[in-house]
């Protein structure tokens, strides 16, 4: 990818992650202690810090099109490590959001459809439906027999109910607009 | 002492044993759990399609619901729920402005603070510690075990309120006290990849494949855990990953819970050790426990 780098180093970019998270990520100086306790970085195209840095660069589709934001488990590794406090992981989930919400398409394709079935059903149910959830995700991904043994296997085990668990239907519903219209304030 | 009791949509599912080895074990150290009703799921790893602050907003309507209920104290076991729920904590006392915002969204005006447990904590007290050793049928004695804490349940300190991130012992002193041999190892804190098990499973089997073999390079016969997720991916998917890594490993995934139900007395059969992928009992037999 050809990448320009723009002369302001402090970018409108990591402006408005900061805003949308209260981290300032300008704080970071690239010690890379998150990157070495990263158990996901063997897998990431950008190293946390690297992603940090493009931010703070105001490279948008870069960080926004990466494999890093997606690969990030959320395992808070980095978060307890940093010696500057910057909650990387807060910053890898609001960027996730950001990517599905401008609609750019993600380098991890699965990963993301996963997350956008599951919010929808939890949203609708009020609880997760998993096999309703392993349904969709087939059905997104196109590989129908992956797992089709050992979900069998949970089906027998009484490990998957058959029917979505209604107890809280409806409890969800309307919640997001409100947060949606908070975060926009 | 009594605790609305929230299961998160796993101890109703995939970690059914989970939730059948706490119920009683909780019992009969005097911790009653009440099910919260209409409880609603935390949002788990799904939360990340959407604007982060909907996980504070999930956590305080199921925090309201507690209070309707006129409970104040939540115990959530899975680590992942109960991160949320810490976290929702954790910003809205650093932003008292976000606590009132949150409570006009969710429509209930708190009256007092709702405190989020997780069994260990409550259980690994010393006081507590001695309760359980006093009600010990079975000792565990001569099982080799390691704890495996995984990340949620620890991290980060500032969120979670744990004594020792790095190295956290709670479940090592509870395993103790049920005479088990708890043995050192590197991969306590290690992640196991968490929900990536039905998107990105290469990389479950890979971190999963560490802590397996952590645990066998240390001779321990069985993994001692406290999350679902945890469990479930050491367990479900310990066989392709012995096949990835041409390794044999052949060691159960223990919730906590389950290890102190049978040294407490309760009958295997209640605790359902049978839902398990790979088979417990053989390494309880063998040290004459069961």
């Amino acid at each position: 990818m050809e990448i320009t780098i723009p002369a302001t180093v402090v970018s409108e970019f990591s402006d408005q992650l900061e805003r949308a998270t209260g981290i300032n990520i300008n704080v970071c100086f690239q010690c890379r202690k998150c990157t070495s306790g990263c158990p996901l970085a063997y897998a990431m195209d950008f190293t946390p810090p690297q992603l940090l840095h493009a931010a703070r660069l105001g490279l948008r589709d870069a960080v926004l099109g990466s494999k890093t934001i997606w690969l990030c488990a959320s395992c808070e590794t980095c978060v307890t490590r940093c010696p500057q406090d910057v909650d990387i992981v807060k910053v890898m989930d609001s960027l996730k959001s950001l990517a599905i919400r401008t609609g750019i398409e993600p380098a991890v394709p699965e990963v993301a459809y996963f997350y956008r079935s599951s919010i929808r059903s939890i949203l609708a149910f009020g609880r997760v439906y998993e096999l309703g959830l392993i349904g969709q995700l087939k059905l997104g991904t196109r590989k129908f027999r992956k797992d089709l043994g050992l979900g069998l296997k949970m089906l027998r085990k009484r490990k998957l109910p058959l029917l979505p668990d209604l107890s809280a239907i409806g409890r969800n519903w309307g919640l997001l607009s409100k947060v949606q219209k908070w975060e926009r304030r | 002492m009594k605790y609305a009791y929230y299961p998160g949509c796993s101890l109703h599912s995939t970690a059914r044993e989970y939730d059948s080895s706490l119920l009683p074990v909780c019992r009969m150290l005097g911790m009653e759990l009440d099910e919260l009703r209409h409880w609603v799921c935390c949002g788990s790893s799904a939360i990340y399609a959407a604007p982060w602050r909907l996980s504070l907003a999930i956590a305080f309507k199921n925090m309201a619901q507690v209070e309707k209920q006129g409970m104040s104290e939540m115990m959530i076991p899975c680590p992942a729920c109960l991160s949320k729920f810490k976290r929702a904590r954790y910003e809205t006392t650093r932003q008292p402005e976000w606590r009132q915002k949150l409570e006009t969204i969710v429509g209930h005006k708190f009256k007092r603070d709702i405190v989020v447990r997780h069994p260990l904590e409550v259980m690994s007290g010393e006081g507590m510690l001695a309760e359980v050793r006093r009600l010990v049928k079975v000792k565990l004695s001569g099982l080799k075990l390691v704890c495996y804490y995984g990340c949620l349940l620890t991290r980060p300190p500032e969120v979670t309120g744990a004594e020792d991130a790095e190295y956290p012992q709670s479940m090592d002193r509870l395993m103790r006290s049920l005479d088990a041999t708890v043995m050192e190892w590197g991969n306590r804190t290690d992640c196991c990849g968490a929900s990536f098990a039905l998107t990105r499973t290469d990389i479950v089997r890979k971190l999963s494949h560490d802590i397996l073999e952590g645990a066998r390079q240390v001779g321990a016969q069985a993994i001692v855990v406290a999350c679902p997720l945890c469990q479930l991916n050491l367990d479900a998917r310990q066989t392709e990953v012995e096949k990835e890594y041409g390794a044999s490993y052949n060691i159960p995934i223990f919730y906590f819970t389950e290890l102190m139900g049978i040294a407490l007395g309760i009958p295997g059969r209640n605790l359902l050790l049978e839902r398990h992928f790979v088979d417990g009992v053989p390494a309880l037999k063998g040290v004459g426990i069961l």
